[in-house]
């Protein structure tokens, strides 16, 4: 079983080295390149090699990921299998990494001096279960990116770093070891920079990974020192014995590392102080949103969350933090996205939206209820995401401003949007409806007893009720700007001499079509596996606020549906739309003053080190003017002054010896 | 006869000798004084030889060979002052500057370009 883990961690990895350094070889073709002076025949050479190295690529990239996805399945159902069709809870997976039924392998045991690192793997039902995920969303990522860049330079390198995004992924998933584990996170984090800034020629593209990088980074310096403080208070890294050593720890050292921990998961989940890498992680290709901004990475937080779940519910205040945090970030997200004009923002803030009910659900001390949610959310928001891209493809504009009407052009694109925005609002057939509900009772039973106080109980469950209304209120809006309405026309900007100014809205061609029909079969049915837990008063309470918030909005798009339903806000709409002055209020607290100290440093650098040295060098220079003055040249001189020399050296002798 | 007695002779004539050295610009007379001061050299060398009655006279042996040098030095030197009137024009010290530091407002404006060819002419003899 740990062999097969090890082939679904080596092989997304094996096709990345692969891709990176083979799709181009042997014939060492380059592809033209946009300043480059090339003729007709040429440059029709170069394009058809970059085809060429597109398709090879293409083929190294999807095929290791379908075999890793297959594995991952069978890996999934064995683990099922063998532990006995799980009795208990509404899902296929148990609290924690020291379940009985974990199976644990390891390569290597690293002696570091102090405390070992031990290179191994995991596989419980958590681990199983996500991987299953992220294998199966990489592989329709995968084949749908072979469509949405067909024919992209890059396209070779791209989806190599989606391969090995999905190794860094599969790791973390697997991971045995905490320290293993952060290697995997860390490599995902580079590739989701890389990836965001796939496009760099535009500036605005590279400022977006910059900032997620140095955003993400700032959460990750804690979460590797949370590491070190488990690993040292249990003295090993392995998350089973961190876990079996908690028990034993001081509430403090607990409280500290969860903490530190939780600094971590608000960066690689963009929850709400870290948050403002995520809208902005939009500038990147739709695919890459779909995989890593909204299915696999940015779930990592919550899924390290769940994976030492025991060590949270033994800290208290760290718990209330996560929970306070859940709710200023599941509403004021949704706020945002009920805003926004551009169709992938309005995605990316439901994504911090739904991320803050998975939190909210750990908060509340329910991990299966979180990691359920987590399971169709990265399900249905993938999809979403991918029909994004589809009706992208086709508009040619982000901007919801300029769609509308689209439900005939494009049928197979508005039917499985229609899935996700129901799973996303939570509405009863879809998976949505019934990882919600599991979350909204959880949030429920956290109220009247819990690990968490009653005053962030009660926060928690209110904003999560708020958040459904608005939720179905943002859904709703995009789906009638999207699908419905008259078509709208807006000019675009200029293209570039030689492109075709063309609105191609035909349906997008079969690699990317068939992903969305794949992905909406589980945003639609994967909700039932927990059909058994559904709790049918809190389930009615939850689509009847959802209803409430959709129904607004369809009232309001209805007496005019040429505008913007957002402006039932009213004066809120543009603090919402500006995300609360987040990004404001972190540039003036934050970034003015990082830049203008660095500007500060620099000038010292220049000014006082640099001075020293050069004032030093001016110093020697001006003293040796005035030895100088007695190389006259006069050779009478020279001899009288070693005269002198021999003189003062015998008076010297005479005297002192 | 006591030998304070060409110890002051000779002590005079190494101080006119260095006196001349210092002094005079004619290089010839310059060339002359520095023979002065051999010569008071010699003498030392020629009386401590006898009042010490050294067995094996090393004093006045080491006096031949000087003399011997000295005849040598004289005939390089006045050859080297031959070819500088040659070249020069003059035989007066105090117009023979080559050896100065270029001054600041000729030399100063390439000052490096200056040092990189004396260095390069060294290293090509």
């Amino acid at each position: 079983m740990i062999t097969t883990a090890a082939l679904v961690v080596l092989l997304p990895f094996l096709a990345a080295v692969a891709g990176l350094l083979g799709s181009r070889w042997p014939r060492h073709v380059r592809g033209d390149h946009p300043g480059g002076a090339q003729t007709g025949p040429e440059r029709a050479e170069a394009e058809r090699a970059d085809l060429a190295a597109g398709r090879r690529a293409a083929w190294i990239a999807v095929v290791p990921t379908a075999v890793s996805a297959v594995l991952a399945v069978w890996l999934a159902f064995t683990r099922w299998a063998e532990s006995g069709h799980d009795p208990g809870g509404p899902f296929p997976f148990e609290a924690g990494g020291g379940t009985p039924g974990a199976v644990t392998g390891t390569l290597t045991v690293i002696d570091t001096g102090s405390v070992p690192i031990s290179l191994g793997l995991l596989v419980d039902g958590l681990a199983a279960t996500i991987g299953v995920l992220v294998t199966l969303v990489a592989l329709a990522v995968q084949t749908y990116s072979v469509g949405y860049l067909h024919g992209d330079r890059r396209y070779p390198s791209y989806s190599a770093f989606i391969s090995l995004f999905t190794s860094a992924m599969l790791l973390v998933v697997y991971a045995a070891d905490l320290l293993v584990l952060y290697v995997g996170w860390e490599i995902m984090g580079l590739c989701s920079y890389l990836l965001i800034g796939h496009w760099w020629e535009d500036r605005a593209n590279s400022r977006a990974a910059v900032k997620a990088f140095l955003v993400t980074r700032l959460g990750d310096v804690g979460f590797l020192f949370g590491i070190f403080v488990l690993g040292t208070a249990a003295g090993s890294f392995r998350i089973a014995d961190v876990l079996a050593a908690v028990p034993g720890m001081s509430s403090g050292t607990v409280v500290a590392a969860t903490m530190l921990l939780l600094a971590g998961v608000a960066g690689k989940s963009a929850q709400v102080p870290l948050h403002t890498w995520l809208p902005d992680a939009m500038a990147g290709p739709t695919p890459i949103s779909a995989l890593i901004h909204a299915a696999t990475m940015v779930a990592a937080g919550i899924f390290i969350v769940a994976r030492l779940h025991p060590a949270f519910l033994a800290a208290g205040p760290t718990l209330d933090v996560l929970a306070v945090l859940a709710a200023l970030g599941m509403l004021g997200a949704a706020l945002a996205a009920l805003a926004q004009d551009d169709l992938k923002r309005v995605l990316a803030y439901s994504t911090i939206s739904q991320l803050a009910y998975m939190a909210a659900a750990l908060a509340a001390g329910s991990d299966s209820a979180a990691v359920f949610h987590l399971v169709t959310h990265g399900a249905f928001k993938a999809l979403l995401f991918l029909c994004a891209g589809a009706v992208i493809h086709a508009v040619g504009s982000n901007l919801m401003s300029a769609m509308g009407g689209l439900r005939r052009e494009l049928p197979v694109t508005f039917a499985t949007m229609t899935i996700g925005f129901a799973a996303l609002m939570g509405l009863p057939p879809a998976s949505g409806f019934f990882s919600k509900d599991e979350v909204l009772v959880a949030v429920e039973r956290a109220v009247a007893q819990g690990p968490l106080t009653d005053a962030a109980a009660l926060l928690l469950y209110g904003s999560a009720l708020a958040t459904v209304a608005v939720t179905g209120a943002y859904a709703t809006r995009a789906w009638l700007r999207t699908f419905f309405g008259q078509r709208a026309v807006v000019a675009l900007p200029e293209p570039a001499p030689g492109v075709a100014h063309v609105i191609d809205t035909r349906e997008a061609p079969a690699t990317m079509r068939w992903p969305l029909i794949v992905l909406a079969v589980p945003a639609l049915l994967l909700g039932f596996a927990g059909l058994s837990g559904v709790h049918w008063g809190t389930a009615a309470l939850s689509v009847a606020v959802a209803l409430l918030g959709a129904g607004a909005v369809y009232a309001v798009w209805r007496s005019d549906p040429l505008s913007d339903p957002a402006r039932m806000l009213g004066p809120f709409r543009v603090p919402c739309e500006r995300a609360f002055y987040a990004d404001s209020a972190y540039r003036a607290l934050f970034a003015r003053p990082v830049l203008a100290l660095a500007r500060l440093v620099v000038r010292t650098d220049d000014r006082v080190v640099d001075g020293a040295v050069r004032g030093s060098g001016r110093a020697a220079l001006g003293l040796s003017g005035l030895v100088r003055l007695t190389q006259n040249g006069n050779a009478q001189l020279y001899v009288t002054g070693l005269l002198a020399g021999v003189l003062l050296i015998a008076v010297g002798a005479v005297v002192f010896g | 006869m006591h030998v304070v007695y060409p110890a002051v002779v000779s002590a005079l004539l190494f101080s006119i000798g260095v006196y001349g050295v210092l002094a005079r610009r004619n290089t010839i007379l310059v060339l002359m004084s520095v023979e002065l001061m051999l010569n008071a050299v010699n003498l030392n060398l020629v009386a401590f030889d006898v009042w010490l009655r050294d067995r094996l006279h090393g004093g006045q042996v080491l006096t031949l060979f000087v003399i011997v040098i000295a005849a040598a030095e004289v005939g390089l030197g006045l050859a080297i002052i031959l070819a500088l009137y040659r070249n020069r024009r003059t035989v007066d010290l105090d117009r023979l500057r080559a050896l100065a530091e270029p001054a600041p407002g000729d030399g100063a404006a390439s000052p490096a370009p200056g040092r990189e060819t004396a260095a390069r002419a060294e290293e090509t003899p």
